[in-house]
């Protein structure tokens, strides 16, 4: 038996799912942004699954959107983590519930 | 492709991110997070993919998970979690991985095997990264390199 679409997708999906718990019942922010990264690499995962699978795969297409996505996903990882260390220097603590200094 | 080597790939790799999302130590929630990692880059092998795959662990394990640790060794003083789990994002993550599950194994067009194709040569992705995706390319290199001046500026300490 091949493998066909469905497993990969599922596999993703998942994966997805994974990231989203870890960002939406954590409080630290470096879990928050541990959990988006994992949804960024589910999301690369589909765009090659679809690639590989399209009934006449354009050689570098899904390729390429996988290479810009994951430059991206590194660049926001980059900003990211600065703003946790930024937001540690000022208020002593990475505890996303205790960074209400803006709520009314 | 071979089943046997999916289902083990996909269960190391679902198993290593579901301890990065649930494990109470942050540095071991990171590294379950670079295992997880190296089993979607093992899935990009499978898929014909080798070049995103080894892109993938360059990029994330070779950087993005040495800075997690980084910012986790420089942000110490509070490893405490505070109070408990919070299960509303729990049910949020379950309603929504059966929601696409449910979705997908629904749409009969998706049951599909991969057709055969030629292998993707790294030279092929230069010579369209060079051609084709250049603007794209430009882009992304003043994006990177924008963010990562800001990422400085962001941590760099203040003169009072």
């Amino acid at each position: 038996m091949t493998p066909n679409l469905q497993v990969f997708l599922i596999v993703s999906a998942a994966l997805f799912s994974i990231g989203l718990l870890a960002a939406l019942s954590r409080r630290h922010a470096i879990f928050i942004l541990i959990g988006i990264e994992m949804m960024l690499a589910a999301a690369n995962l589909n765009f090659i699954a679809f690639w590989r699978f399209a009934p006449q795969p354009k050689p570098p297409l899904g390729v390429m959107i996988a290479i810009f996505s994951i430059a991206i996903a590194a660049a926001e990882a980059a900003v990211g983590l600065a703003m946790v260390i930024a937001v540690y220097r000022h208020y002593r603590t990475t505890n996303v519930d205790q960074l209400d200094q803006l709520k009314g | 492709m071979n089943s046997a080597a999916l289902i083990i790939i996909a269960i190391v790799t679902l198993a290593a991110a579901l301890a990065a999302a649930t494990l109470r130590k942050l540095m071991h929630a990171a590294l379950s997070f670079a295992v997880a990692l190296v089993g979607i880059a093992a899935f990009f092998f499978l898929l014909g993919a080798e070049f995103v795959g080894l892109a993938l662990v360059f990029i994330y394990i070779g950087a993005v998970a040495v800075l997690i640790v980084f910012t986790i060794l420089l942000t110490r003083r509070d490893v405490g979690e505070g109070r408990g789990f919070n299960w509303g994002g729990a049910i949020i993550a379950v309603a929504v991985f059966g929601g696409l599950t449910w979705s997908i194994l629904k749409t009969q067009s998706l049951a599909i095997v991969a057709p055969r194709m030629p292998a993707l040569t790294v030279k092929q992705i230069g010579v369209a990264l060079m051609t084709t995706y250049v603007w794209p390319l430009q882009c992304v290199g003043l994006l990177l390199t924008a963010a990562l001046i800001g990422a400085l500026i962001l941590v760099m300490e203040e003169k009072r």
